[in-house]
């Protein structure tokens, strides 16, 4: 057959697209359970970072990693609109994926409209819950000192998906990192830059504090264009990178506010007075 | 190996280095090379590709269509790339965030290509990956130059294992910070090719 013809043309092209369609949904089918534990043990990796268990630069085997993650950490599946922890779920909150959740019109409703650019909130979040000390298998000897929340926002590019870390009185903030986004290195890219990580730890979430967390003010935590270090309740900005700060302040509010994890907070906050 | 071969596969190594003499593909040399780390794996990642790509193209050049043929080889490419990413993902999951889009840009970098229809389209299997084999290393050896460099000045380490200890960490050492943005890339791929000339002064084009 003529290799100009057009059924010899149309036939190679099926054949192509056939064999690299095949090579290529076979290496993603075959090597996604891989990926996936990867992920899971970089998500552990960062929860366990951003509660201080892990120093920066430290490199653990994933065994390790999952023993200090299950000795150190509890998870807590968390009803969003009633601030509840929901105990069902939480049995199998290993499994549940939030963020397949929040695709799901059945488990998560759409968001109001936000400067965070968060489009739909899932019906329940993994809260972490950190242990002062190591605890048994059966959570004996569980002394809460941090709660961590998940947190995710729109920066310049990018959704940044992250933790923050909170005292007890989920007041003060305990620390931030973002495991994923696409922010221009340099720029954006340097919410991962320890020395600005280092800015959080002691930075109050909320305005005036009163006895009743009911009473709190709404959440004021902010990043600032420059000013924000000697403040309670402001970060320096990232040079540079004024729409990624902008979104590091707007994700902040929006998850500890009432539309995220507010509900929960007034549950649970321990009063600090 | 037979002579030829062995020309093939060493040409592009200084002789006919794709960065140095033909300039492609230093998107992803500016990119990938502020760390050894990631600029080894990108190597790694890149002869991979162009060997498979130009040898695929090879067992096929006499069945592909003329008139469709870069439509083939970008189809053959643009698979080997994601499966390269998805191999990455499983089995080097730190290195392949770092590298986050890059490795997907190797679709787009011109060497591979230009290799496919320059060279595969051409010759048969054996030589066809053989020049895939050198092109991707003549490539590597350019982005490892630049990287450690880059990463020595940079930050003070090599493989990410202290060098030169920082100033910020106690030592002595001020890290260049021009060395771990783009245009110090430049300036050493520049400083590459000039050396490589001075050597080979043949390569020097005539105004």
């Amino acid at each position: 057959m003529q290799r100009n013809s057009v059924t010899y043309i149309l036939g190679f092209c099926a054949v192509i697209c056939l064999v690299c369609s095949v090579i290529v949904s076979g290496s993603a089918v075959g090597l996604k359970e891989r990926q996936e534990v990867n992920k899971l043990l970089d998500r552990q990796k960062k929860v366990l970072s951003v509660a201080g268990l892990m120093k920066e630069g430290e490199v653990l085997q994933p065994a390790e990693i999952q023993t200090l993650f299950g000795k150190r950490i509890r998870a807590v599946v968390v009803d969003l609109e009633t601030g509840k922890v929901d105990a069902e779920a939480t049995k199998s909150v290993s499994s549940y994926d939030q963020q397949k959740a929040k695709k799901d019109p059945a488990l998560s409703k759409a968001a109001p409209k936000n400067l965070a650019g968060v489009q739909r909130v899932p019906n329940k979040a993994v809260v972490y819950q950190v242990s002062k000390n190591e605890m048994g298998e059966d959570g004996s000897g569980f002394e809460l000192t941090q709660y961590i929340f998940p947190v995710e926002g729109k920066g310049l590019w990018s959704t940044l998906y992250g933790f923050v870390a909170v005292a007890p009185d989920c007041n003060q903030i305990k620390g931030l990192t973002f495991y994923a986004h696409l922010e221009t290195p340099g720029l954006g890219g340097e919410v991962d830059n320890p020395k600005w990580k280092a800015k959080w730890p002691g930075k109050l979430a909320f305005g005036e504090l009163g006895s009743d967390p009911k009473s709190w003010d709404k959440v004021k935590i902010a990043v600032l264009k420059s000013g924000g270090d000697g403040k309670p309740h402001a970060v320096d900005g990232l040079s540079g990178a004024t729409i990624t700060s902008n979104g590091v302040t707007y994700l902040l509010r929006f998850w500890l506010g009432d539309e995220g994890f507010g509900p929960y907070i007034q549950n649970v906050a321990v009063r600090s007075s | 190996m037979s002579a030829s071969n062995k020309q093939v596969l060493l040409d592009p190594l200084f002789d006919n280095n794709p960065i140095a003499l033909q300039v492609l593909g230093i998107c992803s040399a500016l990119a990938v090379t502020t760390k050894m780390e990631t600029a080894v794996v990108m190597s790694i990642a890149v002869v991979a590709v162009m060997a498979l790509s130009n040898l695929s193209v090879s067992v096929l050049r006499n069945f592909i269509p003329p008139s469709i043929r870069i439509i083939v080889q970008l189809t053959i490419i643009a698979s080997l790339v994601i499966v390269t990413d998805q191999i990455l993902k499983a089995f080097l999951f730190e290195t392949s965030k770092q590298l986050s889009v890059f490795v997907g840009l190797i679709i787009t970098n011109c060497i591979v290509m230009g290799r496919a229809e320059a060279f595969a389209m051409q010759n048969g299997p054996l030589a066809s990956l053989i020049d895939g084999i050198g092109n991707g290393l003549g490539y590597g050896l350019v982005l490892l130059f630049v990287g450690f460099f880059r990463e020595l000045f940079g930050s003070g380490t090599l493989f990410g294992v202290s060098v030169m200890p920082l100033a910020s960490e106690g030592g002595w050492y001020l890290p260049n910070g021009l060395m771990v943005l783009s245009p110090a890339a430049f300036f050493l791929i520049a400083i590459f090719i000039w050396f490589v000339r001075v050597w080979k002064p043949e390569q020097v084009t005539e105004d």
